[in-house]
């Protein structure tokens, strides 16, 4: 059941969100196992920005009833340390797997620095494709890049002429209306966009470990504030915007949110989604993807 | 050495209690002998899920206490959604897990005495520490990658305890020195007391810790202040135990993070500044 995708071939429809599957830290811990049932058909990186990041302090993590709420911090070498160290390394890779294109996430808070991301991929032949992180504030409005649907074509606009490779656009689902983004995405050049990225979210912490001055406010759980929620507790969401971007734009369209089995995926597939990505459910299963893969594949075929 | 690539679907062999504590053991009759301090996530099959908060989601990580006759042993302590839910497991019954995971402890070098200081649950991979040390030094060979030619003059063991019934839990080792908090079992105080005592007086020694976080930053810091080699196994809050969530993070000393699954659960003390004090592991 291979797939067409922006002029790439993929084995399946099931890819990776960024940032849930760490290629080169489970082929350390699982050795060529990896390589023989590699879950994904294209492998979306990590996002990648121009500076190196740490990520946010600990904790960075708190278990969201049928989910987890995350505050990363979108940890990285930066876009220097990733096309020297990781690129190479992930090429290598990805090689021995034959027909897994790489997918590289990027984020930048301005227009130049997203143009800047782009050049510097669009050099390298060993990317397929490029996915822009668009859940960034804009360094001027606070607003994120993605989540006005004017800003959006405007950033994209300038930006799209500085690649060549496949465009993708991971909406934010944090936006009044996600369509509508969509839309503007579409307008702005984008090859293909993605949805939905984590649903903002907090957890705060639990009462026993405040002062016992009761009625206080508490303070947020995760080291960087707020965080983001994924799981089965989104999925119905992801089904709802996913469902509503197909309808509106033409583009390719990648669904991901709460995907754990391939009934899951078909969802996502019946609503007009050509891929589907699994995040947080490859946390509880590495060989998730290849699972669902299967499956889809079985019930089709 | 490797870990199986995907979680596997593993039979109880037996559920024992030991205290406050239970011991649960897996069969796992095609598995490798893990590296002591290594650790699997395990969830169960069925009813995982709809618990306090409608948890448990995310697999828990637990070290891997023993390894015997193809059963791998873990100690729980029933103080979540996740435990309780595996704490409630019967012979029989099915479980998830995938492992074994992580950098595990290294024997010490120079012939040194291997110091094990343990506190609460988290005594559990000292006990296949216990194990491995006192083979490799009874046959003088390597039964684990991570204890090759392990020459360990002795193995002394300090575990310290909340109270009485979960100082139960110090059977899990051989010989050990016990402390509570309460005084009910043993030395009334802390086991880094102890341990001090210990150092003083041999200080040619490997210490080996895990436990609570404040305890840790105790071994820590008495470590670090005499110069004394440790090896610290960490607990984070983890959801997947294989590199890919980055949610387990602890500060590194000179800047930066490391991952407590893929770049621990043991870690060389000389690798932090301290030991922080929150706890972020989902139970």
């Amino acid at each position: 059941m291979s797939v067409e995708f922006c002029g790439l071939t993929l084995a399946h429809p099931v890819i990776n969100g960024s940032g849930t599957f760490d290629a080169l830290a489970a082929r350390k811990v699982f050795g060529t196992a990896l390589d023989a049932e590699f879950p994904f058909s294209a492998y979306v990186s990590k996002t990648i920005t121009l500076q190196p990041r740490p990520g946010n302090p600990p904790p960075r993590l708190w278990e969201a009833p049928g989910g987890l709420v995350n505050s990363i911090g979108l940890p990285n070498k930066g876009l220097a340390g990733y096309l020297g160290e990781d690129l190479p390394e992930l090429t290598t890779l990805l090689a021995d797997l034959r027909s897994v294109p790489l997918i590289t996430n990027v984020m930048g808070s301005t227009a130049a620095e997203i143009a800047e991301l782009l050049e510097a991929c669009d050099t390298r032949s060993e990317i397929a494709a490029v996915e822009l992180n668009v859940s960034c504030p804009n360094v001027k409005t606070g607003l994120d890049i993605g989540a006005d649907p004017h800003q959006l074509e405007e950033v994209l606009r300038a930006v799209r002429p500085r690649t060549s490779k496949p465009l993708i656009v991971k909406l934010t689902p944090n936006a009044a209306d996600v369509a509508a983004c969509a839309q503007a995405a579409q307008a702005g050049g984008a090859d293909a966009v993605s949805l939905i990225n984590t649903l903002r979210a907090l957890a705060l912490t639990p009462p026993s470990s405040d002062a016992p001055s009761a009625r206080r406010l508490r303070r947020p759980w995760l080291g960087g504030g707020s965080g983001g929620l994924s799981g089965p507790a989104i999925r119905a969401v992801a089904l709802a915007q996913v469902a509503a971007v197909a309808e509106r734009v033409e583009l390719p369209v990648i669904g991901m949110g709460g995907v754990s089995s391939a009934a899951h995926a078909r969802n996502l597939l019946d609503v007009g989604a050509r891929l589907v990505a699994v995040g947080t459910e490859s946390f509880r299963d590495p060989i998730a993807g290849a699972r669902i893969a299967r499956e889809l594949e079985s019930a089709t075929g | 050495m490797t870990a199986p690539f995907a979680r596997r679907l593993l039979r109880v062999a037996g559920m024992d209690e030991l205290g406050a504590y239970r011991v649960l053991r897996v069969a796992d009759p095609e598995g490798s002998n893990p590296a002591p301090g290594q650790f699997a996530m395990l969830a169960a099959t069925e009813h995982w899920g709809g618990g306090e908060d409608e948890r448990p989601y995310l697999p828990r990580a637990f070290s891997i206490a023993r390894w015997r006759d193809g059963e791998a042993h873990y100690l729980l302590e029933d103080v979540g959604p996740g435990t309780k839910r595996l704490c409630e497991l019967r012979a029989g019954d099915d479980v998830w897990a995938l492992g074994p995971l992580g950098q595990g402890f290294t024997a010490p070098r120079d012939g040194r005495r291997a110091l094990l200081v343990g506190g609460g649950v988290g005594i559990a991979p000292l006990a296949i520490l216990q194990d491995e040390l006192e083979r490799a030094t009874n046959l003088n060979r390597a039964p684990a990658d991570s204890m090759e030619a392990a020459t360990v003059s002795a193995v002394t063991v300090l575990l310290g305890f909340r109270d009485g019934p979960r100082a139960q839990g110090a059977t899990l080792l051989r010989g050990a020195r016990v402390t509570t908090d309460d005084g009910a079992v043993g030395h009334h105080g802390l086991v880094t007391d102890l341990l001090a005592q210990e150092l003083e007086q041999d200080p040619h020694t490997t210490v080996y810790s895990c436990g609570p976080s404040l305890m840790l930053e105790a071994v820590r810091s008495i470590c670090a202040t005499r110069g004394i080699p440790a090896q610290l196994a960490l607990e984070a809050g983890m959801a997947c135990g294989f590199g890919a969530c980055y949610g387990c993070v602890v500060p590194r000393r000179g800047g930066g993070y490391l991952r407590v699954c893929v770049d621990g659960p043991v870690i060389d003390a000389a690798e932090l500044d301290q030991v922080e004090a929150h706890a972020g592991a989902p139970a």
